[in-house]
């Protein structure tokens, strides 16, 4: 146990260098850091949310509203259908639950009815089930005349996965418009979205611009009827009444099919109208939204028409003249930011689906700063009364064991930089638990050197068999420490992760420097002393 | 003159003093589990949902106003709390009725309030009701699955007594700590649960150590009586247990005191459940095996432990 060779001393001693080596760029600032050659290690430890401040936001799909939507615009797309030449006679169509259903009045044309809705289930392409088409809807005909579409379970879960990379990808694009620094937004399960946002200080605003749908749409205003008569009455076929932003709100009847989306935008900026000074967001098309518009503001000149912004009427101005540059202004009271929230959102593209926040964790960079300064301050103390404890307690050997005890908290850190684990606060609070577990290695080895030595064995014997005899019994304490570290890993969160990245970590290096690095100091005392007395 | 904790060569007749510390253990076991199941753990938002706010405030707060602001925002049970300092207040507000939309407009209402003042937002937390319990069934996996993978491991190491005095050992350790918790209505969160999981670790580490002095010795004394022979290894691994708890517990100290407020229930479950761990591997853990009949079944299978290989001479 006591003899290493040669190449064993430099594997030893050439670990414990690079434990320091990797830890020493935690104590310099960036700038210094940038000064360095380059042969040596740059890298910093990930500080986790909770010590750099910053904002934790979990998302989930709006499921229901998502199918409520969808099934709207299927019941709009089935009167279309059974409405085209030669008309299928049909009543209570309509969304029930989460189908939408239709009843064909005459039986003896169900059939006809059936093949010309069937191209409305809407075959996906899924890689899921080899290349095999999936429907979006089963479409099932009861022979009473009533046809019903439903969500196919694979077809809604090929739509959320859609939605989710389509929400995420939009989601990067908004916070890299709001200038959000290496924010990371992932997938969570089928239909949850994580974003995490370090240093984010304002979390209401990161929620502000996440949150909304942003579905910009224009609409041409129905002006057979006023929008508070269509509320009373009933909204003539093909239109639908939406309330202004305004305050109380106004309602508007606009034809329901919009005219050009969001999606045929290809720029918006904020500048300042020149009459009155307000701000207002000016637009541009791309090429086919371009001529579209033209080709719509020729036709309806002095006509009004409506900008609608996730269901809500933003300004409805009338058509003076035809536009065909392919651009256009929103003027609607907007305040400097909402101005420029609106125009981020627009560059940023809408959301597929609502978005609704599951959880949120966010703190700010003062709380941060001051977690790191107290588990600074709780490690240096914890570290030292160890320290202090080990050397009254063991002599010598207490000054091998806290050798030993440094080049752990070395190698932890060095560990955890190299792998860019994330260090949260109770990952400080496993590096401090580790320092009081980690002597328990030279514990258990120099307690049972005294009993061999009591006894009977001589000072190089009992060394021996006091670590030879110690390694099974450290072996089995910390196995079973590790398997608690492991499961909570697999199945803990965030800062509970952080916990037993550390614990798991500091295990290994425990066993290391308690057992073999200690080993390998007490021989090189053996050999320059040559002692007759056990100093313990 | 080296600090002995424990003076050498102890006799202690720790296989007696059992009378005492198991109708103490059963005590507290059941006053744990009565007071679980009757008054009930005081659980954070993580499994319960709602919101938790600290902020800090230009000077001391004035918590009386702070609380009757917030008490005419008709938001359910709120607390307002002292954090750490006069000027640092924790505002905890239940989980509103309404789904995960009627949490978030707690925030932006309490937000609000102190629009007009110099506040700093410290930390916001929000954890809607379908997170929380999701949340709270991970957690609860988390320990049952710990307990289990450690019961197979030690079973595969040692007899099965050993395996079963170590759980039974554990799980008193859990218990008791969780009896902490509704004593003093301490916030269980998730934290709570990696300290409960780091209790299981170090209780068993402990609990391994002095296991795996009795094999040895089970082995060294074939003709010692079980009792005699459980003392003694005790006694032999006790000086060790105590220089390890003293350690870890400076450590944990030293964090309570000087690791702030977040993690200060944290670590105080922790403090509490080393000193358990500590005590049950000494008056719970070897007299489990007596009752468990350990001795028989350990001779007879001796032999064949020992001829496992490497693996097992490693131990002797």
């Amino acid at each position: 146990m006591l003899h290493f060779a040669r190449w064993k001393i430099a594997l030893i001693v050439l670990v414990v260098a690079a434990g320091i080596l990797m830890t020493l760029p935690n104590f310099f600032s960036t700038k210094q850091l940038e000064s360095w050659p380059d042969f040596l290690p740059k890298n910093q430890m990930v500080l986790g949310l909770d010590l750099q401040g910053g904002a934790y936001l979990l998302y989930e799909v709006d499921k229901e509203d998502y199918i409520e939507k969808r099934m709207q615009g299927l019941v709009s797309d089935i009167r279309t259908t059974l409405r085209e030449d030669p008309r299928i006679g049909y009543t209570g169509l309509g969304v029930q639950g989460d189908s939408a259903q239709v009843r064909i009045r005459d039986l003896t044309r169900l059939d006809e009815a059936e093949e010309r809705l069937q191209p409305l289930v809407n075959p996906l392409v899924s890689n899921l089930f080899g290349g095999q088409p999936v429907n979006e809807f089963d479409l099932t005909v009861n022979d009473d005349g009533l046809i019903r579409f439903t969500y196919s379970e694979e077809g809604l879960d090929n739509r959320l996965t859609y939605i989710v990379q389509q929400a995420i990808e939009v989601i990067r694009n908004r916070l890299d418009e709001l200038g959000t620094t290496e924010p990371n937004i992932q997938r969570q399960g089928t239909d949850r979205i994580l974003v995490e946002a370090p240093g984010e200080g304002d979390p209401e605003r990161l929620k502000d611009i996440i949150g909304e749908t942003a579905q910009l749409t224009f609409h041409m205003v129905d002006q057979s009827m006023s929008g508070e008569q269509a509320l009373q009455s009933r909204p003539p076929v093909g239109t639908v009444v939406k309330m202004s932003v305004d305050d109380p709100p106004f309602p508007y009847l606009l034809e329901e099919a919009p005219l050009l989306s969001g999606e045929d935008l290809v720029d918006a900026q904020v500048s300042f109208d020149q009459r009155n000074n307000e701000p207002v967001v000016n637009f541009r098309f791309n090429q086919s939204g371009a001529r579209k518009f033209a080709l719509i503001t020729q036709q309806n000149v002095n006509r009004p028409f409506a900008i609608v912004l996730d269901d809500e009427v933003i300004s409805a101005p009338v058509i003076r003249e035809p536009i065909t540059g392919g651009s256009g202004q929103i003027s609607g009271n907007f305040t400097v930011e909402g101005a420029n929230d609106l125009a981020i959102l627009l560059r940023a593209g809408a959301l597929p689906a609502k978005l609704t926040v599951l959880e949120e964790r966010s703190i700010g960079p003062g709380l941060g700063a001051d977690s790191i300064e107290a588990g600074k301050l709780a490690s240096i103390i914890a570290g030292t009364a160890v320290i202090v404890f080990m050397i009254l307690a063991y002599g010598r050997f207490g000054i091998i064991a806290d050798l030993a005890l440094l080049s752990n908290i070395f190698l932890i850190f060095g560990a955890l930089t190299v792998l860019q684990a994330t260090l949260t606060l109770p990952g400080i609070a496993g590096i401090v638990l580790t320092i009081g577990m980690a002597v328990d290695a030279n514990v258990l080895i120099f307690e049972r050197i005294r009993e061999e030595s009591r006894a009977g064995r001589s000072v190089i014997s009992a060394i021996d068999a006091g670590y030879s005899r110690a390694l099974g019994t450290i072996l089995d304490a910390n196995i079973t420490t590790l398997i608690a570290a492991v499961i909570l890993f697999q199945l803990g969160s965030g800062p509970v992760r952080g916990f037993a990245v550390t614990l798991a970590i500091g295990i290994f290096t425990t066993v290391f420097s308690a057992f073999t690095f200690s080993r390998l100091l007490v021989a090189l005392w053996i050999r320059r002393r040559r002692p007759s007395k056990l100093p313990i | 003159m080296l600090l002995r904790l424990v003076p050498d060569n102890t006799h202690i007749k720790f296989m007696w003093l059992r009378k005492v510390s198991f109708p103490l253990s059963i005590v507290l076991v059941i006053a744990s589990l009565a007071g679980f199941f009757t008054i009930g753990m005081n659980y954070g938002i993580d499994f319960k949902g709602g919101t938790i706010i600290e902020i800090k405030t230009d000077g001391p707060a004035d918590i009386g106003a702070i609380r009757s602001e917030l008490g005419a925002l008709n938001l359910g049970d709120v607390q307002v709390q002292e954090f750490g300092g006069s000027d640092d207040i924790l505002i905890r507000v239940e989980e509103q009725p309404g789904g995960e939309l009627a949490q978030q407009s707690v925030v932006s209402r309490i937000r609000t309030i102190f629009e007009d003042d110099n506040v700093d937002f410290r930390r916001v937390e929000v954890v809607g009701p379908r997170v929380s319990g999701e949340l709270a069934q991970a957690g609860a996996i988390a320990v049952g699955a710990s307990l289990l993978a450690i019961l197979f491991y030690i079973w595969f190491r040692f007899e099965w007594q050993f395996a079963v005095g170590a759980i039974l050992t554990t799980a008193n350790d859990v218990i008791i700590t969780i009896g902490l918790f509704v004593l003093l209505q301490l916030d269980f969160s998730l934290s709570s649960i990696a300290a409960v999981l780091t209790i299981i670790g170090y209780s068993l580490n402990d609990t391994v150590v002095v296991y795996d002095r009795i094999r040895e010795n089970l082995r060294k004394y074939k003709k010692k009586s079980l009792t005699e022979l459980l003392d003694q290894s005790i006694n032999e691994t006790l000086s060790r247990t105590t220089m390890t708890s003293v350690t870890t517990l400076l450590a944990l100290i030293a964090l309570y005191v000087f690791g702030g407020e977040v993690i200060q229930s944290f670590t105080l479950a922790m403090i509490f459940g080393i000193v358990i761990g500590t005590y049950s591997s000494i008056f719970l853990a070897a007299p489990f095996l007596i009752l468990l009949n350990l001795r028989a079944d350990a001779l007879s299978s001796k032999d064949d432990d020992e001829e496992k290989g490497p693996n097992a001479k490693a131990t002797v």
